[in-house]
């Protein structure tokens, strides 16, 4: 895909940052250099947002340009619709995945296929931002991992990063982007830090952040996987090192389109992959991964490949998310499966 | 750049010359909005406790009547306090504070009969209290042991709703059902008949299911209240992003009657409501009741208010507490005395130190509570997955000490 992205000068601004800053500078940056992108959300002015996203925003840029709206998901998705017809690159803020529903709408009937039904004479530049996943103690609605259900809507992109570079990366790729992105950001690790590169891909053309990364090298098993279960991952790729397995760390970022060639490759000299995620199991990234590896390097396989998710139920309460939620031993678990067969 | 903005800017401009000129009751933008209901509004017990007589919504009621709404209003509010400091503790995950909106809850609920039914939103803890919801009920979701505590059927409370405005349709398929079902009153029997309120807030009123809910209620005849606590504020959004009118006036566009009560007057509460149910048993429904009230206290207690609003109007919504109006007026008239105020005032304690010790011993669900009541039966996948976790619950405890975990161990 192409990214186009004009800036200033390159800073070497290294200090660290969390997560929800980094897509704070990300949005800060995206409004400095184009007057026509827009925040248009619920508490995302005043406030700055439940989880302070925005902060700041619109003292600086004005409530014209960083807009609260009325309590409407569908409204805000709808009309920032409108607002990309007329130009606009709107960056819309749903409080948390469980409130992207009254939005669905839209996004499948709209915002997915205006280019496609009017040949391309119509496009919707926009990015939905969605807080997402578990791990922080909500109520209900607070903590689901919807985002495989949009990477069945063909028409946006589905995208999402696990550390502060890439959200910060990623979101300003988001907004350049000339098509619709859906954009999920692991919520329970918005107050982790980590040094962030200001303006890396400033210059000309950058590689694309919309793509699978090698995260850690590994030549025993392919574990692969994105968001907030990359951290989860890379712990228990740790722990199998003290036991002499090396294990190979792919994160996604990219949902939708997937970016498999960096998964086959590694699974074409490791022979053996788990696929994970906290989201339940059924008709999911996990499976279209498995599903996929299977049809495409079934022959350098040595083992069937294992997933763990989500159990296929709602999200329960709370209390028990430390019993749902995929943790390293689960991790571990099927990295020992797919060693053993 | 500044050609496209300045465009942009006029509109703003102009949007707020709306909001500033706007209708009584909702237009102020200096940091004091409206104190007050306006004048179209129903007020039977004013701020200083006098009562006042309204044309159309009048209201007998005992001594004992008045005392009961007084004392529902207190315990109510004494175990709203401490269910924030309960999350304050960490003993509660979150906790949706009612401060300020007794009257408007109380008054409500104390109008419907047993059969009616009520679908909440999630910080209707005084109504659920008149449906006869334990407190204690209302722990486990704030704990995050349970998603819902009560039984729905048995107190006719269903559960809380936390995507904003989706219960206001599912109470107008219900209300729809009641009508249906043959069971609306008959005029020779006044206790006949049954009806549903749905309440929702102020913010919600700007939700599609809102819309819809109010449209088909209004094309089926529905018997249906709906009940909108408009507290002035939808978390850091004041009411003038939803609306440009009065809330109430919504339902004139519907074709069915909208009323705005003050919302700190649970006299006038009970008496509107109580006529907007008649209206409904009766095959008059649906109406519209706005309750012209106040959040008091933050959002939850997740949220910080002092970010976008002014403790002043906090400070100017004091002086019409729903409560202290309640008791001026008992007291003056002579209706109850020292005694019953402390008996009061002993109760809630009480009341709020079992709501606090049930509160500790409310445990952590356990693993097959993931698995339960996903379909009627469960399913062999299902099945499958539970016994998988508990493979791995076994390990856990077998190895105590086992590597750490991010984000739980599953
Ligand atoms: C569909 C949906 N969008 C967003 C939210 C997040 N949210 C929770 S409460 C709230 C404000 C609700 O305001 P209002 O309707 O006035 O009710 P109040 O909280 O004041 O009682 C918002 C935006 C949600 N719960 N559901
Ligand atoms: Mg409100």
């Amino acid at each position: 895909m192409t990214s186009i992205v004009t800036a200033g000068d390159p800073q070497s601004d290294v200090a660290p940052s969390t997560f929800a800053k980094a897509l704070n500078d990300a949005l800060r940056t995206a409004m400095e250099r184009d007057d026509r992108v827009l925040v248009l959300g619920e508490d995302v002015g005043r406030l700055g947002g439940v989880f302070r996203v925005t902060d700041g925003l619109q003292k600086d840029f004005g409530e014209h340009r960083v807009i609260d709206t009325p309590l409407a998901e569908s409204g805000i998705i709808g009309t920032a619709v409108g607002l990309a017809y007329r130009g606009y690159r709107p960056v819309t803020e749903i409080q948390f995945d469980g409130f992207v529903w009254p939005g669905f709408d839209q996004i499948v009937s709209q915002v997915a296929k205006v280019s496609y039904r009017s040949q391309g004479k119509l496009r919707v530049p926009m990015v939905i931002r969605v807080p997402y996943g578990g791990g922080i103690g909500a109520v209900e609605h607070h903590s689901e991992s919807p985002e495989s259900i949009f990477c069945h809507v063909a028409g946006i992109r589905v995208v999402s990063p696990a550390t502060p570079q890439d959200g910060y990366d990623m979101l300003l790729e988001a907004i350049a982007c000339d098509d619709p992105v859906v954009f999920f950001e692991p919520k329970r690790r918005y107050w982790e830090k980590a040094p962030v590169q200001r303006d890396t891909r400033s210059s000309g053309s950058v590689p694309t952040t919309f793509s699978s990364l090698v995260r850690r090298a590994g030549s025993d098993v392919t574990v692969v996987t994105y968001g907030p279960s990359v951290k989860t991952v890379l712990a228990a790729a740790e722990a199998a090192a003290a036991d002499d397995v090396a294990v190979e760390v792919i994160d996604l970022r990219t949902l939708s389109p997937l970016d498999l060639g960096p998964v086959l490759e590694s699974v074409r000299h490791t022979g053996r992959l788990v696929v994970v995620s906290e989201a339940p199991l059924e008709a999911s990234i996990t499976s279209e991964v498995a599903a996929r590896v299977t049809e495409e390097a079934f022959y350098s396989l040595a083992a069937p490949v294992q997933r763990v998710g989500g159990s296929d139920t709602p999200y329960p309460p709370s209390r028990v998310e430390p019993l749902y939620l995929p943790g390293v031993d689960r991790v571990l678990d099927a990295i020992d499966r797919v060693l053993d067969s | 750049m500044q050609a496209k903005t300045t465009a942009v800017e006029a509109v703003q401009q102009a949007s707020r010359r709306v909001e500033v000129a706007g209708v009584p009751g909702t237009a102020v933008m200096s940091g004091l909005r409206a104190v007050a209901a306006d004048v179209e509004s129903v007020q039977l017990l004013s701020p200083e406790g006098e009562r006042v007589e309204h044309p159309r919504f009048a209201l007998d009621i005992s001594a004992e009547e008045l005392r009961g709404l007084y004392r529902d209003m207190v315990l109510v509010r004494r175990f709203d306090r401490e269910g924030n400091a309960l999350q304050r503790q960490g003993q509660l995950s979150l906790w949706a504070p009612l401060l300020g909106q007794e009257a408007a809850q109380v008054g409500s609920g104390r109008a419907m009969r047993p059969r009616d039914v009520a679908f909440p939103s999630y910080r209707e803890h005084g109504v659920a209290w008149c449906r006869g919801v334990d407190p204690t009920e209302l722990l486990s979701l704030f704990r995050g042991t349970e998603h819902c505590g009560w039984d729905p059927r048995a107190t006719g409370f269903w559960p809380y709703t936390i995507v904003i405005g989706n219960q206001v349709l599912n109470a107008t398929g219900y209300a729809m059902g009641q009508r249906l079902d043959g069971a609306l009153g008959h005029d020779h029997d006044a206790d006949s008949g049954e009806a549903t309120v749905v309440y929702f807030g102020d913010g919600a009123t700007s939700q599609g299911d809102v819309h819809e809910g109010m449209v088909f209620a209004a094309s089926f005849d529905a018997p249906i209240v709906f009940f909108c606590q408009n507290n002035q504020w939808a978390i850091s959004h004041p009411v003038e992003r939803q609306s440009r009118v009065p809330l109430y006036r919504r339902a004139s566009g519907y074709g069915f009657p909208g009323i705005r009560v003050d919302g700190n007057d649970v006299l006038a509460v009970l008496a509107v409501t109580r006529w907007a149910l008649q209206e409904c048993r009766s095959g008059n429904g649906p109406v519209m009741i706005e309750a012209f009230t106040y959040r008091m206290d933050a959002h939850t207690t997740s949220d910080d208010p002092s970010r976008y609003r002014l403790a002043d109007e906090q400070e100017a919504w004091k002086l019409l507490d729903p409560i202290e109006r309640v008791r001026v007026h008992l007291s003056r008239t002579g209706q109850a005395d020292r005694e019953f105020f402390d008996q009061v005032d002993r109760d809630a304690d009480e009341l709020a130190a079992r709501f606090r010790a049930h509160c500790l011993t409310l445990a952590d669900p356990p693993l097959e509570r993931i698995y339960s009541h996903v379909f009627v039966e469960p399913t062999e996948q299902l099945e499958r997955q539970l016994a998988d976790d508990r493979r791995f619950v076994a390990l856990d405890e077998a190895v105590p000490m086992n590597v750490s975990t991010q984000g739980g161990h599953r």
